[in-house]
């Protein structure tokens, strides 16, 4: 309910505004509707938001799983941190631009390259999350899965991934809102589809109402998969815990 | 099983460089089926002694010898449970070969049957203690550590899991460690008590206990205790508490 509120307020702010600046600058929501409509029965939106979907999702699922292993391990094994530290140092603060230009130089303006050069952004974000929920394992519980003589992917299951899922999920939620970031960039400069493309395209005619239909379709998905899916991940994961925490 | 223990020493450095003496040198043995408490003042170094033996420290000088297919139970002096799993799933997982009818009678004799689907946070601190002896029982372990697992409750709880302890113990020849501050539940459950020195610990006396538990009445409970009484705080008394009785 307070949602619905909190939505109708944006509608109105945005109204409001609209007729203040002018449609050419700013248009008003019937028609940024209008152009989403079009382009929904045209199937041109479809197209591009599921290329741009598929982009994320391999990326994300990319960055997620191989920084969570690459944290798990730099925080667990002391050498592995000190020897990965400095890379995770030069990948944090690596602009997003650089390594998608990078990557579109050395593997061409392929789909593999912005998949990569997406996944690479990410990266250094999850390593640190997961590293941090690594050294914050509760060392007592390791001991006693060891005196219970729990075998490794028991105690791994049961004993060390509930105490990291906090950090998987918040490494989730901020790594998708990055990625739906950087991805539009990476369409933008060497992909022939996706909302990054049209947004591109949009810049280049000053087509406001094309550029606002596209990217609030895309954030309306991002808000219904971070609704479905993360959120009750979240919920399920913190179950044990005594509620209002 | 057999359980040995000959410890010759065991230091720390701390973080500003100087070695600390936690151990001298400390030798026992205990055989199957029986009870032996170490008894000795806050800080002794009894929790360093536990960790070595369970294995969790190996920075240490001299041995401890346990069958290594031997099964271990532990009571740690805090739960230790696992928040995020059900009473029921945390003593599963540490004992996923238990038969239903074992964790059911377990659950009855722990008085824990209305609670198998509770997680720990929902718990008092006696109920989670409980949690913890029947995740230890349900191993069925052939050696059993309990480290102060009656601290902090009442006692009148404090008795009944004893008493509870008693049974469990009856129940299976099982050789048993306990921490304890209390003379009482030292002499209540003992088979052999080890009076430990301030740090760095060792073994002041060795005191057997003649009477088998069963037969122990609150007589003779007192009496033993009244007989410790008087040699302690002298190490060096040489009457052995209990013995006329047996």
């Amino acid at each position: 309910m307070l949602r619905l509120v909190s939505f109708a307020l944006f509608l109105v702010v945005w109204w409001t505004a609209a007729l203040l600046v002018g449609g050419a600058k700013l248009p008003s929501p019937p028609a940024v509707l209008d152009v989403m409509i079009a382009e929904a029965a045209s199937g041109a939106l479809f197209l591009h938001l599921g290329a741009t979907l598929a982009r994320v999702a391999l990326a994300f699922v990319l960055a997620m799983s191989l920084g969570s292993a690459i944290g798990y391990l730099m925080g667990r094994v002391k050498l592995a941190d000190r020897l990965g530290d400095p890379w995770l140092i030069l990948l944090l603060n690596l602009p997003a631009l650089v390594v998608i230009v990078l990557a579109y130089i050395w593997a061409g303006l392929t789909e593999a390259a912005a998949i990569a050069a997406i996944a690479i952004n990410k990266l250094p974000t999850a390593v640190v999350t997961l590293r941090e929920g690594t050294r914050a394992l509760d060392r007592s519980l390791d001991e006693m899965a060891s005196v219970f003589a729990m075998p490794r992917w028991r105690a791994f299951r049961h004993v060390v991934l509930p105490q990291l899922a906090p950090y998987v999920a918040a490494s989730a939620r901020s790594g998708l809102s990055l990625v739906w970031k950087i991805v539009l960039v990476a369409e933008l400069l060497g992909r022939p589809n996706g909302v990054g493309f049209e947004i591109g395209v949009a810049f280049q005619l000053f087509d406001t109402p094309r550029l606002l239909a596209y990217s609030l379709t895309f954030a309306a998905v991002v808000l219904v998969i971070e609704t479905a899916l993360v959120q009750p991940f979240e919920a399920h994961a913190s179950r044990w815990r005594p509620r209002a925490a | 099983m057999r359980l040995e223990v000959g410890i010759t020493g065991k230091t720390f450095k701390s973080a500003a460089g100087e070695t600390h003496e936690v151990l001298a040198p400390i030798r026992f043995a205990l055989q199957s089926g029986e009870v032996g408490v170490l008894i000795g003042p806050s800080g002794c170094g009894k929790s360093t002694m536990l960790r070595i033996i369970l294995g969790l420290d190996r920075d240490y000088q001299g041995h401890v010898a346990r069958p290594p297919e031997a099964r271990v139970g532990m009571v740690f002096q805090e739960p230790r449970l696992l928040p995020w799993r059900s009473v029921e799933q945390n003593v599963r997982l540490a004992a996923p070969d238990v038969s239903d009818a074992k964790l059911a009678e377990l659950f009855r004799i722990l008085e824990l049957e209305a609670h198998r689907s509770h997680f720990p946070g929902e718990l008092s601190l006696g109920l989670a203690r409980r949690v913890a002896l029947a995740r230890a029982f349900a191993v069925e372990p052939d050696i059993l550590v309990l480290d102060e697992p009656l601290a902090s409750l009442d006692d009148a709880l404090a008795g009944r899991l004893r008493d509870e302890i008693a049974t469990l113990v009856a129940s299976r020849p099982v050789t048993t460690l306990l921490v304890t501050h209390s003379l009482d539940d030292a002499v209540r459950l003992g088979d052999r008590l080890f009076f430990l020195s301030p740090r760095p610990a060792r073994i002041l006396a060795e005191v057997p206990i003649g009477i088998p538990r069963e037969a122990r009445g609150d007589a003779a409970i007192a009496a033993i205790k009244a007989g410790l009484a008087r040699r302690a705080p002298d190490e060096q008394g040489g009457e052995r508490a209990g013995r006329d009785v047996s």
